[in-house]
């Protein structure tokens, strides 16, 4: 007898069932494909998907139940207890019901394998070998439709091979929440097609439907193109090739492919991925199956963002800025030679050398360059963060976030209520969306939103709105009684984003609030590496570990495990990211060395280039040219996420280790580091990632006092005078970020940037639906078609870094600050220019 | 005594070959024949309007035991044409340091687009040269015959190409000796396995 489940035990109810002869306990419930699949039985199978509801769509999976007048469909029949089962290794009746389902199937299936993209590694033709007939005995002719229908610019739809599993509109509803696909049609002429959804058709462009080459047959007016972020998981699950992605499309086999686990370095989620490439390319990416972090599942972002890595402005060699100003590439000893020599100038001079990191390195990496900017620099100006801030959001991450494992995605499919502060799910942290949605579905879960209104992502959460106009949320986090009330739930989470840090007094409430209510909090920035900067000391006032620079403990700790003698690592905590920028724009900076930070990104971009333009010595460390290697007088090229290994810190504060996949020459930036460290006369230590690792995993805990949570309090969000409006702002997750460069068939599914605006000031205005509206500052303005939303008051939102809204470059400013809004396009010369670095 | 008699035994040995017929062949001059299903260089074929039978499925690649065969698809589009459908090989290599002439190649191909030659000449000087591109391996235009990239010419749709292939068969005519040995290759410059 196999115990599916031992009896009895933790409380699970559980039945006795015959298996092809084997008696199995299994849990009470449980459907009869995952008991067999347990018992290593394999029923032939194409709509059943281990995390989607049952459908019984394709009846492929028949097995016979004694007792019952017909085979049933063994992936939504449950076990019961008595209950004699035979698939077909025991049973002649369900082997034959088997076979003619997959005849069925055949008849309107093409004989395209040597076209198909699945082919090798499709569902249909290994059980077509395993349980079907050798040989056809339909002769006519086939349904036949034009193929392929470009459902979005990223997936395209080969109806004739569809096998109507509804595997993919299932996702799409179930998981996804997009109901952008459904079945259409009846009988033999049934087939998947795109929504026709008059609720988000507005003027969407449909650029691959329109591109040549491709019938469309359906395209319509009110056709509304599969623009999901998460529709690249249907090509994944779809078990024939009827959904494919344009990026792979013919392009290789299966078993062309050399199949590496990786971990996706776009946002905070973690998720696991396999990226598969041939003779050194990367060809495609799939989700990785980790059920603690992102189940089966991905973003489009995470699958089909990965092209910026070979880029034709790859840096391959060192650069140096010579005497006739330009960059010329350099052997590796002469660039390091000089900008050891540049920091050692800029160190010892009176400004000192500042370093900006980004948030897309690796715990490694960012650890080198914490030690670095400590040991060889003699610094603590050293920030993560490229993008708005405030000295409250460090105290915030050096009391409350850095360490902390508090709070983990289990933590979210098991929370009954959770408050979202300063964050979109969907936009900045998608897997976390999905888990939000899927405790929702689950039920028992209700999700407040304190935010400037319901976005998609919101409303397909069922949240509650809590109104904040930008500016305000902290007095909202300290008074308003539904968060405190929603909180004061057991097991309520408080789940703040990245952008709370623009609020003054934000981050204090937050945590005071959570203090307050018992609830969990959890810190989820948006870029991949921001977390383990935090854990790694790349701030003005923590040192690796989590270690306050004030605390003397802390430093001699350090300088323990350092060897350092002491006073080396400064008691003083450093410069932030804003402060070292406006010091280097007036000259009072010595040296800045760069990681991957673009200058767009960071609070006022035209201050940032100035920084870059007059700070004393500029090195950088960069994957690609960029706004900061251009103007650096010695430049290093640097690896990308596929050829180094690393690890990413996810927001739970869950280390996402992988290896190399691409084997090239070129180095991490933690090994670039300790070669200029060589230069300067110090041994970093970090030249090897697992040496880095066994440093990392060798510190102690610290025994100093933790940085005291921040008491900041709010100001309130600003009045708006006549005209003007309080801005709302935040990042669409495909926008024009430099790591989506190149991946035009992702770029094509970015939603439409408009402006959001209220029915009151849109009347005010006279603007209607779709209308131009100009939102301005003083530095610049962007325009762009007006979406009606429930807004507050006096409160426009613009997307912040979408095609014709860069609104950091364009505007000069962020969330919660004062623009002026009018009607129509700006007279004169178009000020904004989208995209533009 | 004995050793005069061995002697001329031995000369009646070489005299008797005189008489005897030649083995040696007069090649490079004369080339000896081969048996009709010798396998050759492989040959890929078009179709009679010139298109490319083959459509970059790999389904060689993946029945080669010797991993000779390197095949990259690609997408046909309305504008660049160079098979009928949507798919064709953009590249296409066979290395014949690595061929051993089994020929599981050109049964698994669905199009007939591969075939094997009965050419033989394929000794190089360094390995580089034996690794045949397309250009190399694709059949000699016909009379009759375009250069693709061009649009569908024998019909409507792929359909029509792989139904009337059955009346059409061989378009391969005239590749059966190394093309270059005669004439130019498609693209006409002097490729990889030209010997000068
Ligand atoms: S497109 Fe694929 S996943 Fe969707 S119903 Fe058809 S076979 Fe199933
Ligand atoms: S959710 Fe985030 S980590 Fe996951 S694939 Fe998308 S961008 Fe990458
Ligand atoms: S003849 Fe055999 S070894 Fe040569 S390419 Fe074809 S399958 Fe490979
Ligand atoms: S030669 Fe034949 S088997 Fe090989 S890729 Fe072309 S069509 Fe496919
Ligand atoms: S797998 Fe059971 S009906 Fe489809």
């Amino acid at each position: 007898m196999a115990d599916v489940v031992k009896a009895g035990s933790n409380g699970v109810e559980t039945v006795t069932l015959t298996i092809d002869g084997v008696e199995v306990t299994a849990p009470k419930g449980a459907l009869l494909i995952r008991v067999a699949e347990q018992l290593g039985i394999e029923i032939p199978r194409f709509c059943d998907h281990p995390l989607l509801a049952p459908a019984g769509a394709c009846r492929q999976c028949l097995v016979e139940v004694e007792g019952q007048r017909k085979p049933v469909a063994s992936c939504t029949q449950t076990v019961a207890d008595g209950m004699v089962v035979k698939t077909q290794l025991t049973s002649p009746v369900a082997k034959k019901a088997q076979a003619g389902i997959m005849e069925l199937l055949l008849i309107n299936h093409p004989l395209d394998c040597p076209m198909c993209d699945k082919g090798g590694e499709c569902p249909l033709q290994n059980q077509a070998m395993s349980t079907g007939r050798t040989d056809t005995r339909f002769h006519d002719h086939k349904r036949e439709y034009p193929k392929p229908v470009a459902i979005s610019t990223q997936v395209l739809l080969d109806r004739e091979r569809c096998v109507l599993c509804q595997r993919c509109t299932r996702f799409s509803d179930e998981i996804a929440g997009d109901r952008f696909i459904d079945l259409m049609d009846r009988s033999a002429a049934e087939q998947i097609g795109v929504y026709r959804d008059d609720a988000f058709s507005g003027d969407h462009p449909r650029s691959a439907i329109d591109e040549p080459g491709y019938e469309q047959e359906t395209a319509e007016p009110g056709d509304e193109p599969f623009n999901s972020y998460f529709s690249g998981n249907t090509v994944q699950i779809c078990p024939v090739g009827a959904l494919t992605g344009t990026q792979y499309r013919f392009r290789a086999r299966p078993f062309d492919l050399v199949s590496s686990p990786s971990v996706c370095e776009h946002c905070s989620a973690g998720c696991a991925q396999r990226t598969d490439h041939r003779r050194g390319k990367v060809m495609r990416r799939l989700a990785g199956d980790d059920p603690a972090v992102n189940e089966e599942w991905n973003c489009d972002k995470g699958r089909w963002g990965f092209r910026y890595a070979t880029a034709s402005d790859r840096i391959t060699n060192p650069m140096v800025r010579r005497e006739d100003g330009e960059l010329h590439e350099a052997s590796w000893s002469e660039a390091l030679e000089m900008a050891a020599e540049g920091l050692r100038n800029a160190r010892d001079g009176a400004y000192g050398v500042g370093v900006l990191t980004g948030g897309r390195l690796t715990v490694e990496d960012a650890y080198a360059y914490a030690k670095f900017a400590r040991v060889a620099l003699r610094t603590n100006d050293i920030d993560f963060r490229a993008r708005p801030l405030s000295n409250e959001e460090a105290d915030f991450l050096g009391s409350t976030v850095v360490g902390g494992t508090d709070v983990t995605y289990a933590d979210v499919d098991a929370a009954s209520a959770a408050v979202v502060v300063g964050l979109e799910p969907e936009e900045e942290c998608p897997i976390l969306f999905l888990r939000l949605r899927k405790a929702y579905r689950k039920g028992g879960f209700a999700v407040t939103a304190v935010a400037p209104f319901l976005s998609r992502g919101f409303t397909k959460l069922d949240a509650a709105l809590v109104e904040a106009v930008p500016g305000g949320e902290a007095d909202l986090l300290r008074d308003d009684p539904r968060v405190a009330e929603t909180l004061r739930a057991p097991g309520a989470l408080l789940i703040v984003g990245e952008r709370l840090a623009t609020v003054p007094g934000g981050l204090s409430a937050a945590a005071e609030l959570a203090a307050r209510t018992g609830a969990k909090l959890a810190w989820v920035p948006r870029r991949a590496g921001d977390r383990g900067a935090v854990d790694a000391g790349c701030l003005p006032n923590l040192l690796p570990g989590g270690r306050p620079v004030i605390e003397a403990t802390a430093r001699a700790e350090l300088a323990g495990i350092w060897d350092l003698e002491a006073g080396i690592i400064p008691s003083r905590p450093g410069r932030s990211t804003d402060q070292m920028v406006a010091d280097a724009a007036v000259g009072r900076l010595g040296a800045l060395v760069v990681a991957g930070v673009d200058p767009a990104d960071l609070a006022d971009p035209r201050l940032a280039e100035q920084a870059l333009d007059n700070v004393g010595f500029l090195v950088s460390l960069e994957v690609r040219r960029s706004a900061v290697s251009r103007r650096a007088d010695v430049v290093f090229p640097v690896a990308p996420v596929v050829e180094k290994a690393g690890s990413f810190v996810d927001w739970e504060g869950r280390l996402r280790t992988f290896d190399r996949v691409l084997t090239t020459t070129a180095m991490t930036d933690a090994r670039v580091l300790d070669a200029i460290a060589a230069q300067l006369g110090v041994a970093l230590g970090t030249g090897d990632v697992n040496a880095v690792r066994r440093e990392l995993g060798g510190l102690p805990a610290t025994r100093a006092d933790r940085i005291e949570p921040p008491r900041v309090s709010g100001i309130g969000a600003a009045r708006p005078g006549d005209g003007e409006a309080v801005l709302a702002t935040w990042h669409h997750l495909i926008d024009l970020s430099r790591l989506l460069e190149g991946d035009e068939y992702l770029a094509g599914t970015a939603r439409v940037p408009v402006v959001r605006l209220g029915k009151v000031l849109a009347e005010r205005l006279g603007v209607a639906e779709g209308d131009p509206v100009t939102v301005g500052t003083e530095r610049g303005a962007l325009t762009l078609p007006a979406a009606i939303t429930e807004l507050p008051d006096g409160v426009v939102w613009v997307p912040t870094n979408s095609p014709g809204a860069t609104v950091r470059r364009t505007l000069g400013v962020t969330a919660g600050a004062v623009v002026k809004v009018s009607a129509g396009a700006p007279a004169g010369p178009i000020l904004a220019s989208g995209g533009s670095r | 005594m004995g050793a005069v008699t061995d002697s001329v035994k031995g000369f009646g040995v070489t005299f008797s070959h005189l008489f005897r017929k030649v083995v040696t062949t007069d090649y490079p001059f004369e080339q000896p024949k081969t048996a009709p299903r010798y396998h050759g260089r492989h040959i890929l074929n078009r179709h009679p309007d010139g298109l490319e039978k083959c459509i970059g499925c790999e389904l060689c690649a993946w029945a080669c035991p010797a991993d000779a065969i390197y095949v990259q698809g690609g997408d046909n589009t309305d504008e660049q044409r160079f098979s009928p459908g949507e798919r064709y090989a953009s590249v296409y290599q066979i290395n014949y340091a690595r061929c051993i002439f089994c020929g599981l190649c050109i049964e698994a191909c669905p199009t007939r687009s591969l075939t094997m030659s009965n050419e033989y000449e394929l000794a190089r000087d360094n390995r580089r040269d034996l690794i045949f591109t397309k250009e190399q391996l694709l059949a000699p235009l016909l009379p009759g015959m375009e250069h693709p990239p061009h649009p569908m010419r024998l019909g409507d749709s792929e359909k029509d190409y792989y139904v009337g292939a059955l009346t059409n068969p061989g378009t391969s005519a005239g590749a059966e000796r190394a093309p270059w040995s005669q004439q130019h290759t498609a693209d006409g410059s002097g490729s990889a396995g030209e010997l000068s």
